[in-house]
């Protein structure tokens, strides 16, 4: 008891002496001179497929996946909700795996073929998940939307190609489109507006769990 | 259109278009990544230029200096704004902290500068170049330390004002008297909005003229707000908010985001945008605040409540307004005694605003506690206690009663449906395996407001309809339910008419918050489509009220007409408003609903699961049920998410929320949400408008998370009154495992 007390007491005396370090570092010592100009970005030639077209770009080492897409490629149906990974709306698919847009930089993708929401289907000729996602209203702001079809598209074809999931009882077992492990493999996607039970709905249609 | 009397029938009565289940119109833009945003807005405007918000690193102090230099020469860097060198901005009377502070500083990660330069990397990288020496002094964190000391606010006028108590009856003598008694307290706490699109801007100026490509729920409010803001007239304004990534209450007002565009647009003479980050999100713009209610109920052996106390204490700035949580329980059950107040502490968090049923939805986390364990207290079942104690008139003003009210309905189909006759009376009585299960239930109960509403509508050459107003969509289906009214009433299929939204430029519309979007925003479409009909009626010399609109024609004394032939010779249009008379102040326009709640809590860990949830609602006429369905599952989502996890944890030494990202701020995910299922009752209020319809995006998350918390109580006996019910508040109260 004592003990738990003592560690408590000088824990919080830890927070608050390393705040007040943090603050003190951020006091300018009087009389430094200006520093000189820093250098320029460091820029990086890549290339990559995005929906099927190659682009040769040239770009700064630090921008993500996410934002040479929204930025650079004007593509800007993949949204960025929280720009580092803990969302799901940037996702989009890499190489057919899907990741977080956000978590990995352009650079990194050197010869990758990238899928977007743009690349899954058109406002005339949609994708099956994007046209289900509409008949059973698995939306409402539509900012979450893209990334939770391409992710949702993802989790079939992780289903399919009996990728396991912490949702199986058996993990040695194929997995099946079932609700429990649509909503467990789903769960890095967010969306506030909760159209959670609609998307699952959506998403066993497509599977063919359910019309 | 001035609605002052009852709605008769009238073309929406058909219901061949409006009421019936119809897929989003703007689904395809939304599923393809078509849609765009306000950050996003590549198209409309050449050169724009990044900015990157710096938030202040104290809560309450001043800036003795703040040295730019470095950044400033940082790569790419056009300019650095801050207070002093912004140019004239002042603060809009709506927003309680400035958008850009500085030397004062009145919250943590409030914005002290602007960084603009030519890539989002550069901004941001270059913010961290900026020094700040700050003179920080102790602030006020602690909203439980000035719980006896808080001056009381509020009274009649709802919110704001210094005002005593409001008192019916005799509270205290009756709840003296009162043979069964309750007197409880709980509390609520910060909650953050986490809308997925975080709020962002572009700003260009155009000489003195300043266009925004925003996300507001409210257009009208950010043009008037940004012309106090820039000291500019209205008319020099346009703000665009075409589609809104969520809002919850948070995009009600402008925030940082969209000043900084505009002062940093203005400083470097070129378009800027500006998106707040996630974690910024946390501390810089609004939150729904915390509360600590104490409840008193006082009852007769029959269950009839005779005293009812509802007092809430929240805190926000100086100047900021309270949270409501009263509110609801002036006007929900009976009883003859009554005493409400709410006392408002100073903090020096960030600024306290309105999220989703701002005062109603944590007031209701609360009430619908009280219910349960009164109805415990009385051996009655909490769905007849409630029942016991409806009433059809406002308890303080017995002379006013309510347009429609099926709360009791609600209740009683419900509880038909989700098979509440099985649940135990007593908690801990029923095992699944490790589980321990429980059922509970709430009320629902939200005010729909009236409010003015405007649109224009024009058939066109071709005989298709156009439909603009600035209403925004934000989530809600408005797209769609405008569209809907417009074809029902022109008589023409939904795919012959166009809807634009969320343009300042467009009539002004009731926009997108406290349940008042849907009914008004349709109700000012229907009046300016009573203009084009009587338009269409004039030019073909028939009388306006025997022309029928249908299929495409309009038809009156044995004559049947195109639209496209009416208007082959010029597009004809029509525009008005809806706006309402003392009616609507006569009576309560209010909706109601039931929300009942499977929880299963793990008898070793405490964990919590939410099984199933059913809402039963009376919300007036439901213009499209796929849409309105999920308002409903959404807010009960929600609602889950108040019930189980959602808190910001306030560090009471700083002054800050700490978790600030959604890893740390939890809300509800895709494995958190079982079976959900929603009724509506048959309902058209005529009282309310012509549209006959109400809101129920607010009203469908009061009472949910209480329900959550009824349905613990019951599976495990353990009643936590301190919101979020983790698992923590459980474990050491849990039944002993035998």
């Amino acid at each position: 008891m004592d003990d738990d007390r003592k560690l408590e007491l000088s824990r919080r005396g830890l927070l608050v002496g390393s705040a007040a370090a943090a603050a003190a570092t951020a006091v300018p010592s009087a009389g430094t001179q200006a520093t000189p100009l820093r250098p320029n970005p460091a820029t990086m030639p890549v290339s990559f497929e995005v929906n099927g077209t190659r682009y040769d770009l040239d770009l700064d080492t630090r921008t993500t996946l996410l934002d040479a897409l929204r930025e650079h490629l004007k593509l800007t149906g993949t949204k960025k909700g929280c720009d580092h990974g803990q969302c799901g709306a940037c996702t989009v698919l890499v190489n057919g795996e899907r990741i977080n847009a956000c978590l990995s930089l352009a650079v990194q993708h050197s010869g990758d073929a990238v899928t977007t929401i743009e690349g899954l289907g058109t406002i005339e000729q949609l994708h099956p998940m994007q046209a289900a996602f509409i008949k059973h209203d698995s939306y409402q702001c539509g900012y979450c939307t893209p990334g939770q079809i391409c992710s949702a598209v993802a989790v079939l074809d992780e289903i399919k190609r009996g990728v396991p999931s912490h949702a199986q009882v058996d993990i040695a077992a194929r997995p099946d489109p079932s609700d429990a492990e649509l909503r467990e493999r789903m769960s890095g996607n967010i969306c506030r507006c909760g159209a959670y039970s609609n998307i699952v709905e959506a998403m066993a249609e497509v599977a063919g769990a359910r019309t | 259109m001035k609605f002052d009397a009852p709605s008769g029938p009238n073309p929406i009565d058909r219901m061949k278009v409006v009421g019936r289940t119809t897929s989003r119109i703007d689904g395809p833009v939304k599923t393809t990544g078509a849609a765009p945003y306000a950050y996003e807005r590549h198209d409309v405007v050449a050169n724009q230029a990044y900015g990157y918000m710096l938030g202040s690193a104290i809560a309450k102090g001043r800036i003795k200096r703040i040295d730019t230099a470095d950044a400033e020469r940082a790569p790419g860097v056009l300019k650095i704004v801050t207070a002093a060198n912004a140019g004239p901005f002042a603060t809009s009377r709506h927003n309680t902290a400035r958008l850009l502070a500085g030397p004062e500083i009145q919250h943590y990660d409030q914005a002290i500068a602007l960084i603009v330069a030519e890539t989002f990397e550069q901004a941001r990288a270059a913010a961290t170049l900026i020094r700040v020496d700050y003179a920080r002094v102790q602030g006020r964190y602690d909203l439980a330390a000035q719980k006896d000391t808080a001056p009381l606010v509020g009274g009649s006028s709802g919110e704001g004002s210094a005002a005593a108590a409001l008192r019916t009856g005799d509270f205290e003598a009756a709840f003296a008297a009162a043979p069964v008694k309750l007197d409880a307290t709980y509390s609520t706490p910060d909650q953050s909005h986490q809308m997925m699109e975080p709020h962002a801007s572009i700003a260009a100026w155009s000489g003195d003229e300043l266009t925004v490509w925003t996300s507001t729920q409210m257009v009208a409010w950010a043009v008037q707000d940004l012309s106090h803001t820039f000291l500019i007239p209205q008319e020099k304004i346009r703000v665009l908010s075409p589609y809104v990534g969520g809002g919850f209450g948070a995009k009600l007002r402008i925030r940082a985001d969209v000043v900084l565009a505009a002062l940093g647009a203005r400083a470097v003479g070129r378009p800027v945008k500006v998106a707040i980050t996630r974690p910024q999100t946390m501390n810089n713009t609004v939150h729904r605040a915390a509360t600590i209610q104490r409840i008193r109920l006082g009852c007769d052996r029959e269950g009839r409540i005779g005293a009812i106390a509802h007092e809430s204490l929240s805190g926000n700035l100086e100047g900021g307004r309270p949270v409501t949580a009263t509110a609801q329980t002036r006007l929900l059950y009976a009883g003859l005694n009554r005493l409400t107040s709410m006392r408002q502490a100073v903090l020096d968090l960030p600024e306290g605003n309105s999220m989703r049923a701002p005062g109603a939805a944590p007031g209701m986390m609360a009430l619908e506690i009280a219910m349960d364990e009164m109805a415990e207290k009385l051996g009655l079942d909490p769905v007849e206690f409630r029942i016991r104690n409806d009433t059809q008139v406002d308890p303080e003003k017995p002379d006013k009663r309510f347009s429609e009210r099926q709360l009791v309905r609600c209740l009683r189909d419900g509880a038909a449906k989700f098979g509440w006759s099985r649940r135990p009376m007593r908690p801990a009585q029923r095992r699944d395996g490790s589980w321990w299960v429980g059922l509970g239930v709430s009320s629902a109960f939200h005010n729909s407001p009236a409010m003015k509403s405007a649109a224009r509508v024009r058939l066109e050459p071709s005989g298709r309809i156009l439909v603009e107003t600035d209403m925004t969509d934000i989530g809600t289906g408005s797209y769609t339910i405008i569209a809907q009214t417009a074809a029902e009433m022109m008589g023409v299929p939904l795919d012959m008419v166009e809807v634009r939204l969320g343009d300042s430029h467009f009539p002004a519309a009731a926009g997108s918050g406290g349940q008042f979007g849907a009914s008004n925003s349709t109700s000012g479409v229907y009046a300016a489509c009573v203009k084009l009909r009587e338009a269409v009626a004039r030019q073909l010399n028939m009388e306006p009220d025997r022309a029928v609109f249908e299929s495409g024609h309009v038809v009156a004394d044995r004559r049947r007409v195109s639209l496209a032939d009416v208007a082959r010779g010029g597009a004809l249009t029509g525009e008005d408003a809806i706006e309402y008379g003392d009616m609507s102040r006569s009576v309560h326009l209010s909706t109601f609903g039931a929300h009942f709640v499977e929880a299963a809590v793990h008898a070793y860990t405490g964990e919590v699961r939410v099984r199933r949830m059913l809402a039963v609602c009376a919300a007036g006429r439901i213009l499209n049920p796929i849409s309105a369905r999920s308002q409903m599952i959404g807010a009960m989502t929600m609602g889950v998410g108040a019930a189980l996890m959602e808190e910001m944890v306030v560090d009471k030494r700083f002054g800050f929320f700490v978790n600030h990202d959604l890893a740390s701020y939890e809300v509800p995910v895709h494995a958190d949400i079982q079976e959900q299922e929603v009724l509506f009752l048959d309902e058209a209020d005529e009282m309310a408008n012509p549209m006959k319809a109400k809101g129920l995006g607010e009203l469908a998350i009061t009472g949910v998370a209480a329900a959550v918390a009824n349905a613990i109580y019951n599976a495990c006996g353990v009643r936590v009154r301190d919101y979020p019910l983790t698992l923590d508040k459980l474990l050491d109260r849990l039944p002993r495992i035998a």
